[in-house]
């Protein structure tokens, strides 16, 4: 394991000469010759099907640019201890380029630095690391996604009308974002939509009880937008237990089950998904450019798609939703 | 102190019943606010809503007044209740049991989980509230393991959401889960007021030393309350996955505050030694009316929780104030 990281690693560095002085194409001694660069990846989670379609993205890129790729993440995830014993493994091999989504940025912290330090460019993706050494972030522009999940709202309920949001919650930044970029929305384009309620829960029990509570205090409501996963399922079994399935227009985020038997049945409008096959992609391929010591922009897009009954059966569509 | 001992069992029924009284009048004071406050609220459709958010929440607390008036808390009824979500997903859609079973098997599971926890207090002597700050975590990490951590769906049992849902009332909406927790009511105070089983957890939870002193088996009835918590902890874990046809393994973290509040504001003593069923009731009752009122009139969700604490603090507090007084 370790001879090859260090022939990797050897090979990688003659690369990396090579192309940033942009002359001969250094054969170091004890070089792997054709070796290629190297990238790592280290996420959060591992088994969830989110992750593996990151993974699909960025071995998808490493093809392409021909670069090897790893990817490792928390094998139960949130287990910030483990995360940053990978991180620590991957550093000692000594990768061209590493690709980070940090559990909790504060504890990578040092190990953020010793990466600097030793000159290992970071991309960071998904929720991003919130610290300084990353050269860029690969990751959903949630404020966009919201706002396009706002736009299709806005739509389906003929430009007026009475609405209101169960946002999954009020901290974390996925939850503020989701939530802005959609009144955001509504203020600047839609000035006969009213946005009459903003409750928070992501957990499906909670939120089928707060959203029946806005539909009971709000009864010519028209349509309501759940921020994620747990908060949709919350929104669309209120509407199923009030007897609304089908006058109410819902609007989710996200997939999963529930959502997609919904779109599918016709009592859920649509939904937003992330592109994770996107995320890895972006990822490795900023990851390369850092490599060639070009310079990369501080947020790269992933992209997100608005899925409806419409399009769901679309391969590039199907690919990135989950069950 | 100074009050004669015969009269003694009279004044403290009196105190019962004040509580539960004072509780009653205050659930009567926030719906009367509330119908003023939206036209909205006072609606049939509203008020089974409210009922519907109680139900689980109210079943843990019928559970946990046991293991409360025995002078124990149960922390682990929030999760656990996940967890025997979880488990009815594996006997229903892993296992392929038919309804009746999995609904039972994971009723029996909560009860085992119940039947732990009141090992761990009384054969190995471990604090009520260690021990099932543990048992929490425990039931919150398997219900992730077991699930992988992805919902389970009732895909060979599509009738399975009917047992919280299916309208008991034709045309009235009024869900079967309700009249299940209501029976459980009637179940839950009759244990607890007229069976040998509630008469230990009683004096318990007064004097644990002199009761086992006066020859009862203490190890045995803290193992039955416990076990009895744990089953209440399965039918609400087996309603809360019926109801949103899926078992969700995460979240329940936070609810076994909710249901410990319910109790509390019910009357029944952290202390032990004093409760009932009707003030749990009400309690829960409360804290529902509380939150839907506050959502249904828009307030800010923020201030919701500041308002349901303050609740609890006056209701403990005015609590207080009377038994020192009496």
């Amino acid at each position: 394991m370790n001879r090859k990281a260090f022939v990797a690693l050897l090979g990688a560095t003659a690369i990396t000469v090579a192309l940033g002085a942009c002359s001969e194409a250094a054969d170091k001694p004890g070089g792997g010759g054709d070796e290629k660069p190297y990238v790592a990846l280290i996420s959060k989670g591992f088994r969830h099907q989110f992750w593996q379609a990151v993974k699909a993205g960025a071995e998808q890129a490493g093809k392409e640019f021909n670069v090897t790729v790893t990817f490792e993440g928390a094998q139960e995830e949130g287990n910030v201890e483990q995360q940053i014993q990978l991180l620590q493994t991957v550093i000692d091999k000594h990768p061209d380029a590493i690709g980070f989504a940090a559990i909790d940025s504060q504890a990578a912290g040092p190990l953020m630095q010793q990466a600097k330090n030793e000159k290992i460019p970071v991309i960071a993706f998904d929720s991003g690391v919130d610290s300084d050494v990353p050269v860029t972030t690969a990751a959903t522009d949630n404020l966009a996604a919201a706002a396009e999940a706002a736009k299709h709202m806005a739509e389906k309920i003929g430009h007026e009308g009475k609405i209101a949001m169960v946002v999954h919650d009020q901290t974390s930044v996925t939850g503020v974002q989701r939530r802005d970029g959609f009144v955001d929305y509504m203020k600047k384009n839609e000035p006969k939509i009213q946005i009459v309620d903003i409750q928070y829960s992501g957990d499906p029990l909670k939120a089928t009880d707060l959203a029946k509570a806005i539909i009971t205090a709000n009864p010519d409501l028209k349509g309501i937008y759940g921020s994620n996963e747990g908060a949709a399922i919350g929104v669309l079994h209120a509407v199923q237990e009030r007897g609304l399935t089908g006058k109410m227009t819902v609007v989710g985020f996200d997939s999963g089950k529930d959502q997609i038997d919904a779109i599918k049945a016709g009592t859920m409008a649509g939904a937003i998904t992330q592109n994770p096959v996107g995320i890895g992609y972006e990822t490795v391929k900023a990851a390369v450019a850092a490599i060639k010591g070009q310079s990369l922009p501080k947020s790269v897009d992933t992209g997100f798609y608005w899925y409806d009954k419409a399009n769901i059966d679309d391969p590039k569509i199907s690919a990135v939703l989950y069950q | 102190m100074t009050s004669i001992p015969v009269k003694r069992p009279i004044v403290a029924r009196m105190r019962g019943s004040v509580q539960q009284v004072l509780a009653l009048a205050s659930l009567i004071a926030i719906l009367v606010f509330f119908s003023f406050a939206s036209p909205y609220f006072f609606t049939p459709s509203n008020l089974v809503g409210i009922l519907m958010a109680a139900t689980v929440t109210g079943i843990l607390a019928l559970g946990t007044t046991f293991v409360i008036v025995a002078g124990g808390i149960d922390l682990s009824i929030g999760t656990g209740m996940i967890l025997c979500g979880v488990m009815t997903g594996v006997f229903l859609t892993y296992w392929g049991w038919p309804a009746w079973a999995g609904v039972t098997g994971a009723i029996l599971f909560g009860g085992l989980i119940g039947f732990v926890n009141g090992f761990n207090v009384s054969v190995l002597g471990l604090p009520p509230f260690i021990a099932t700050l543990g048992m929490m975590l425990v039931a919150s990490g398997l219900s992730l393991v077991i699930s992988g951590t992805k919902p389970i769906y009732f895909k060979e049992h599509p009738d399975f959401q009917l047992l919280m849902n299916f309208s008991v009332i034709p045309g009235a909406r009024f869900p079967l889960g309700v009249l299940i927790f209501l029976s459980l009511t009637v179940v839950a105070a009759v244990v607890l007021g007229k069976t040998i089983v509630g008469r230990y957890a009683f004096s318990i939870g007064s004097n644990e030393a002199a009761t086992a002193l006066s020859g009862v088996n203490v190890v045995r009835w803290k193992l039955t309350i416990y076990t009895i918590a744990g089953l209440f902890v399965g039918i609400a874990g087996v309603l809360a996955a019926s109801r949103l046809s899926s078992a969700q393994p995460v979240g329940g973290m936070g609810l076994e505050l909710e249901a410990i509040a319910a109790v509390v504001i019910g009357g029944t003593s952290l202390q032990g030694g004093r409760g009932s069923i009707a003030g749990t009731v009400v309690g829960a009752l409360i804290v529902a009316v509380l939150t839907n009122g506050l959502r249904v009139t828009a307030v800010p969700q923020e201030w919701q929780s500041v308002v349901v604490g303050c609740v609890i603090l006056v209701a403990v507090y005015v609590d207080m104030l009377r038994r020192k007084r009496a």
